[in-house]
């Protein structure tokens, strides 16, 4: 009885451990060697690029309406 | 005549919450890449997807339902705006929908090495952008304006439950491979830490709105096209 108690509090002690430390490939290199940055520069880029077209889209717009009136 | 021009206070020429579009996405796109996230298995560094891919359907999803309420709107004031807005409104959906489904498909790619499966979850979704796609031509196939405008509102409430019944309910009835569905890793509550949150939140607030500017420009466009049209017939 003690020996199985014994048994299962180890059990419970090591089964976080046993599903958690698999080793989960993670891009830990990418970040490693600072290259995450420049991937996050591009698509930093990408979107203010679209953003800058979309508010002079919006101006256009707004000039239009004023036309409009 | 439809009102023309916007009524939101203007920051710098351009209306408060459009700076919130801009910063709010920026802020996630470039953080969320940059934080640290849960090493799960399946997903690895795809968890991040969690601040862009499902961020977009969320935003989807919360213009759908704004779509529905000037809908309801429509039915109750019959005024051409509100009918207006919520076209304009599934229109947008519709694109985010393309994107929310070819992002989705890029990831499935990586995960379960193809670009389409027979889940319950993505065929959901198909089914729902088909049961839009055709309020779009069940409107666009109306002349006369006061019918078109109520049998659209009519047609979108029926839409919307479809929509949601195809993509949020069947695919937690059967068992579905898509991460939070069918009990299979993904955002619930264990992995979905503090920090992550930091990100998620802003970033629905974020997409939805950008998608709401986009909304926002479609109708002002149509507006002026349909007085333009009103002042050629006088």
């Amino acid at each position: 009885m003690k020996n199985l108690l014994k048994t299962l509090v180890w059990l419970m002690a090591f089964l976080p451990v046993s599903v958690f430390a698999q080793d989960v490939e993670m891009a830990d290199l990418m970040h490693e060697n600072g290259k995450i940055y420049v991937v996050v520069g591009v698509i930093a880029i990408i979107f203010v690029g679209l953003v800058v077209y979309l508010i002079s889209i919006d101006r256009r717009l707004t000039k239009m309406e004023k036309e409009e009136k | 005549m439809l009102k023309i021009g916007e009524t939101s206070m203007k920051i710098l020429g351009l209306a408060w919450w459009k700076w919130l579009a801009i910063i709010l996405p920026l802020y996630s796109l470039t953080y969320g890449m940059l934080i640290d996230v849960p090493a799960l298995p399946i997903l690895h560094e795809t968890i991040r997807n969690l601040f862009y891919h499902v961020t977009q359907w969320f935003g989807m999803m919360i213009i759908l339902t704004a779509s529905l309420v000037y809908s309801i709107i429509h039915l109750a004031k019959g005024d051409r705006r509100s009918d207006i807005i919520a076209s304009e409104g599934i229109n947008v959906a519709l694109f985010m929908g393309v994107l929310g489904l070819t992002t989705g498909m890029l990831w499935a790619k990586h995960t379960w090495g193809t670009y389409w499966t027979g889940d319950a979850k993505l065929n959901g979704v198909a089914m729902g952008m088909l049961v839009y796609l055709a309020y779009v031509v069940l409107r666009g196939s109306m002349d006369e304006e006061q019918k078109r405008g109520r049998v659209a509102a009519v047609y979108n409430i029926f839409a919307y439950v479809m929509f949601m019944v195809f993509i949020m309910v069947l695919p937690r009835l059967t068992d579905s491979l898509h991460p939070g569905n069918g009990g299979n890793p993904g955002f619930g509550g264990y992995d979905l830490n503090d920090k992550m949150k930091l990100v998620f939140y802003p970033a629905i607030i974020g997409w939805t709105l950008l998608g709401v500017w986009l909304v926002n420009i479609r109708v002002r466009l149509q507006s002026i096209k349909e007085n333009r049209l009103i002042k050629s017939l006088e």
